[in-house]
């Protein structure tokens, strides 16, 4: 009984991710840390996943701390944008990569109001990545729970 | 435990400040089964391979000191069983590119090669890179097909390498098919 429960969740998992492909939300580079999850290394895209979730928010902090200032300083901006940029990009993150290419733009052009539109995009596809991401290592996690009883 | 094909186990040094990035490329490495220490700077990678960040100049010098701990040098440094060294480009404090010149300043690890990565696409930028010995230039994220075009750079180094008996190769496993 047990196998269909795990094939249905597989299918809810692909479903989810393929809906994320066709939303923008992720491209080929997700593809690519799937590739490296194997039998030897079962959570390698639920602990990337984790580990980038972490790192945006910290960030995030630090861009909404350093807007509230009246004067922004746009080089430390820049700075943590790029952080965020290259690790989107290093998960397949594409909408967000996106929205940070944009904060680096109005970030060049010191203009802090841009620079406060473009960070709200950030933070908005932000969280709707996480809550995406969420869902798929629930359901990632039932699946290699399942998966550890059934051996 | 990583299974191995049946040829000598290469040490990669990986450098890299993003957490994300560190975990991609060890695990990008460990899959074309590399052996991989990953740091996150240019300084703990200079600490790693044994060469303090002033001694550069110094090198010839202290070569010729009996500090080391083997008489042999370059037997003392092939001990770290360091093959390659990638690194990102842009990091804090001292940059990819800063380490390559260490790097190739060091009598010790001038013949280890680098390869430098970045995620940013700027020509002037790759060629400077290039132009200063290092190997290759990846475009961040690093993708397997990257990682495989490494192979014949170590292989080529390998040769220049003097036999060290006493180390522990991993040998004749076998082989679960790539």
């Amino acid at each position: 009984m047990s196998q269909m429960a795990i094939a249905a969740l597989k299918t809810q998992h692909r479903n989810l991710v393929q809906t994320m492909f066709d939303e923008g939300m992720l491209d080929n580079q997700f593809n690519q840390l799937q590739d490296l999850q194997d039998s030897s290394n079962p959570n390698f895209v639920d602990e990337v996943i984790t580990l980038f979730c972490n790192d945006a928010e910290r960030i995030i902090t630090e861009l909404t701390r350093h807007l509230s200032y009246q004067n922004v300083d746009f080089s430390k901006l820049d700075s943590y944008v790029h952080q965020l940029k290259g690790s989107s990009s290093s998960i397949g993150a594409h909408r967000l990569k996106l929205a940070c290419v944009n904060l680096r733009q109005a970030s060049d052009g010191w203009n802090k109001e841009e620079c406060v539109e473009a960070f709200y995009s950030i933070r908005r596809e932000y969280c709707h990545l996480r809550t995406k991401f969420q869902v798929m290592m629930q359901i990632q996690r039932r699946i290699v729970s399942l998966e550890n009883n059934q051996q | 435990m990583e299974m191995a094909v049946d040829k000598t186990q290469f040490h990669v040094l990986a450098v890299d400040d993003s957490l994300i990035d560190r975990k991609l490329i060890e695990r990008l490495l460990k899959t074309s089964s590399f052996q991989v220490t990953a740091v996150d700077s240019g300084i703990k990678a200079l600490e790693f391979l044994g060469l303090n960040d002033d001694d550069d100049d110094e090198d010839e010098q202290r070569d010729s000191n009996s500090e080391s701990i083997s008489s042999d040098e370059d037997q003392d440094h092939q001990d770290l069983g360091v093959n390659l060294i990638i690194t990102d480009y842009c990091m804090p404090g001292m940059t990819g590119y800063d380490l390559l010149k260490k790097i190739k300043k060091s009598s010790c690890f001038k013949d280890i090669p680098v390869v430098i990565m970045s995620s940013e696409n700027i020509p002037s930028r790759i060629n400077r890179c290039l132009e200063d010995g290092a190997e290759e230039f990846f475009l961040k994220p690093v993708r397997l097909s990257d990682v495989n075009k490494l192979r014949p750079h170590l292989m080529k180094g390998r040769s220049k390498d003097i036999d060290f008996p006493d180390r522990t190769r991993s040998g004749c496993l076998i082989s679960t098919g790539n």
